[in-house]
């Protein structure tokens, strides 16, 4: 055990792993961070925490991650390298372990001109990758990137963080050789489990895995495929012009349009997914990313029959759920 | 003396200002001081917005067009379509050393042969990577 997270516990006994995601509010408001970690608490192994997606100025994702730890629930939290060099990176790792924080999933961010403050200096110190290896390399060597060992004084002892450590994968986007050529890179750099891209696009995925399953890549590492339900059409056409590395075919667009109940056809095509997700050999769980929506996320879980979660005696997430 | 010390880095500028028009007309050259063009299909990866060396973000679109500016064709796209037509993808099996931020716009050529920049250590690993059986080559 790396870290004993719930996340990694799930994971390793092999039971099919879930994770949500919880955004943190663009004001000061942590209630909003409660309400939503209560709504996904003994529905979800871990929330995932995001770190200014889309580059929007929010609440930090430490601060939130902690919010979410008080609340009982497991969170992921997320780290971007747009945003602090290698010496803020380094210590908010000590600080979010030093908190009770057990996953963190390394990302390179979104480009600084997508979101609200486009004419921010963007830092990209290091790559994603590099990140993954820094952690790495403080969790299980117990040093810092420069060498330097994780203790205060000479003669104390070597405390590391201990962390379960994730990274993104992007099925979707060109070139596929490329693709795998990076995730073998993001295992070797020291990644336990890989969140992919939202899965719209099945065929493409098994595409993508049927490559990292050749390779043999998926025994590595646990492979958590992204899903997310859509309220509408809309949604869907504009994620196909506005957010690259996306894969949306047209039939799914169609299929959104001529549905009378189109919130609850969102939620079916989202269970649909994650069912076949759940037969295909290497997928070891499924991450459930909403746009502010994360309310249908239980009954997504308990639609695609994934209820109840597994508990372990000393998880967080180890009561049941209350409704 | 202060002048003389002056003139002794004559020859350090001109060779640093020969190396940037050299690279900046040939490469688009961003001076980090610390070049890898030999590992990336001789295209620099620091042409890219978020300045990755390990390989391409998430954001690449359908057509590999940039995400940040979508006029432009991925820069990790060229890094491999070019190591693939030179038959160099191996050398983007292994990961980059960090930057060393000190180094920019200094000369890479001579950091190259003074063994400043982390190439050393770089190229031991691709070497300790060659000399062993496929199925035990890790990145």
């Amino acid at each position: 055990m790396k870290a004993s997270s719930n996340l990694e516990n799930v994971i390793s006994s092999g039971a099919f792993a879930v994770t949500g995601e919880l955004g943190p509010p663009k004001s000061v408001d942590p209630d909003l961070v409660r309400k939503k970690a209560r709504l996904l608490k003994g529905f979800v192994d871990a929330v995932n925490i995001t770190d200014n997606q889309t580059a929007i100025v929010r609440v930090s994702s430490m601060a939130a991650a902690t919010i979410v730890l008080e609340e009982g629930a497991e969170p992921v939290m997320q780290m971007t390298c747009r945003d602090r060099n290698r010496l803020a990176l380094q210590s908010d790792i000590l600080g979010a372990a030093a908190l009770g924080v057990k996953n963190i999933l390394c990302l390179s961010g979104d480009y600084m001109t997508l979101g609200n403050q486009p004419d921010a200096k963007g830092v990209y110190d290091i790559d994603s990758i590099q990140l993954v290896r820094m952690a790495a390399k403080m969790r299980d060597e117990g040093k810092l990137l420069c060498g330097e060992e994780l203790k205060n004084t000479r003669k104390s002892e070597v405390l590391p963080p201990r962390i379960f450590l994730g990274a993104a994968a992007n099925p979707f986007a060109p070139p596929l050789d490329f693709r795998v050529l990076r995730f073998a890179k993001k295992i070797a750099a020291g990644a336990d489990f890989i969140q992919t891209q939202t899965i719209f696009d099945l065929g493409k995925f098994k595409e993508w895995l049927s490559r990292i399953v050749d390779a043999g890549l998926h025994e590595k590492v646990a492979i958590l495929g992204g899903v997310m339900p859509v309220k509408s059409h809309k949604a869907l056409i504009y994620m196909k012009k506005n957010v690259a590395g996306m894969s949306i075919p047209e039939q799914l667009i169609k299929r959104m349009e001529q549905a009378t109940e189109r919130k609850a056809e969102g939620v079916k095509i989202c269970v649909e997914i994650i069912q076949r997700l759940r037969e295909l050999n290497g997928v070891r769980g499924v991450h459930i990313s909403t746009v502010e929506w994360e309310k249908v996320i239980p009954e997504i879980v308990e639609l695609a029959g994934l209820l109840p979660r597994p508990s372990f005696a000393k998880g967080a997430i180890a009561e049941s759920p209350s409704s | 003396m202060n002048l003389l010390r002056r003139l002794s880095r004559v020859p350090y500028y001109a060779l640093l200002i020969v190396e940037f028009i050299f690279k900046k007309l040939v490469f688009r050259c961003h001076m980090c001081g610390q070049c890898v063009l030999q590992f990336t299909g001789f295209t620099c990866p620091m042409r890219c917005p978020k300045q990755l060396r390990d390989g391409p973000c998430g954001g690449t679109r359908e057509n590999s067009h940039c995400e940040v500016y979508p006029e432009r064709k991925c820069i990790w796209a060229l890094i491999y379509s070019r190591s693939r037509f030179l038959r160099r993808t191996r050398k983007l099996e292994v990961i980059q050393f960090t930057i060393d931020w000190r180094l920019e716009n200094t000369s890479a050529w001579i950091n190259y042969f003074s063994g400043r920049d982390g190439q050393r250590e770089f190229k031991r690993n691709l070497r300790r990577r060659r000399n062993l059986p496929p199925s035990e080559r890790q990145p």
